[in-house]
């Protein structure tokens, strides 16, 4: 399907607002520390939840077939489990699909 | 202060360069949902983030009622940007005296993971220069990424954008591991979001709820579980380490 402009803008506008809104008030308008312990811990956990909840199991459905984005994903934990940076362990992914793919169109 | 501004501009080299591949990524998923090349790159230097971009983008194409879409666009980035509220809570405290309310305004823009994590390690305060400079690689990586992956995206190989599709995925995961090895907690919660999230998705009447919901419900859930279990005494942003 395609988006109309106006669609778009609208959807843009709100997107880049609300994120940007997080990121300036916090930093802007609060000099002092949150003292909540509750608020506190749920913040620190946040961004754990939002990125494990988005990436299983959608990483599996990320390369057209599942075989192939397993690899990438068993070679992505392992690469980070050893602590290895994003970039690197981006890429890892990426040639271990690459490989995966390969070997299937052999098989 | 010239000195100030070209550290920073080194140290956002690596954060800029790692920001090529994975935005490469964005950009080809953008114009395979149907988005133009223009719109890809506007999401991208309007946004600058990862993991709301990517939510952000599934919003926009689902073809749901733009009044349900934008409630759902509005909660999602809510929701999934909430961290970096933490981050500029924390990071508040580490500016310097030249950092006044309309410098701050202008810098929290590009606050993301990784400009965090490398202005928070610096070990002194922070000046405006330095930070002004820092911006610098990260932005263009992340719209040049944008701009080259939504024009190539689609006379690349589907052998070649397959691969790429998992690369963003794969920065995830190298986001969450390390932390979720270090402090059991963060392992917990992560488990129980995946938990969640797989329900949503293969469960019959739950898998028709759409996926910004889903990350808002498995973000809560999972979140506020960890803070009753395991509530956070120090300064939880202090401990947070996010690898550039």
């Amino acid at each position: 399907m395609t988006l109309t402009w106006p669609t778009y803008f609208i959807y843009l506008a709100v997107m880049a607002g609300v994120t940007y809104l997080i990121r300036m008030l916090p930093l802007t308008v609060f000099r002092r520390e949150i003292r909540s312990v509750f608020i506190k811990s749920f913040l620190h956990y946040v961004p754990y939840a939002v990125l494990a909840a988005m990436t299983i199991p959608a990483v599996l459905e990320s390369t057209g077939d599942v075989r192939t984005a397993a690899a990438g994903t068993l070679v992505a934990v392992v690469m980070a489990w050893r602590g290895h940076g994003l970039l690197t362990v981006a890429i890892a992914a990426c040639c271990a699909v690459a490989a995966a793919q390969g070997l299937l169109m052999l098989i | 202060m010239k000195k100030l501004f070209m550290k920073g501009v080194k140290h956002g080299l690596p954060i800029g360069l790692g920001y090529l591949s994975v935005s490469f990524a964005f950009g080809a998923q953008c114009t395979g949902s149907g988005l133009t090349v223009l719109q890809a790159l506007l999401i991208s230097m309007t946004n600058l983030t990862s993991a709301g971009q990517l939510a952000g983008l599934s919003v926009m194409v689902s073809g749901a009622a733009l009044q349900t879409g934008l409630i759902e666009m509005a909660l999602t980035q809510f929701i999934i940007n909430l961290r970096y509220a933490l981050m500029g809570l924390s990071l508040s405290q580490k500016l310097g005296l030249t950092m006044n309310t309309p410098r701050r305004m202008f810098f929290s823009f590009a606050n993301t993971d990784e400009i965090f994590a490398v202005a928070a390690s610096q070990p002194e305060k922070l000046h405006h220069h330095y930070l002004y400079g820092l911006m610098v690689m990260p932005y263009i990586g992340w719209s040049l990424g944008t701009l080259l992956g939504a024009a190539a995206g689609a006379i690349l190989p589907v052998f070649v954008t397959n691969a790429l599709g998992i690369a963003i995925y794969g920065m995830f995961i190298a986001i969450v591991i390390p932390p979720a090895r270090r402090e059991k907690p963060i392992a917990v919660v992560a488990l129980i979001a995946i938990a969640i999230s797989v329900a949503f998705r293969y469960l019959p009447g739950l898998n028709t709820v759409s996926g910004g919901f889903v990350v808002i419900i498995c973000a809560v859930v999972a979140a506020a579980i960890g803070a009753l279990l395991f509530p956070v005494r120090e300064n939880a942003a202090d401990s947070k380490e996010v690898e550039a």
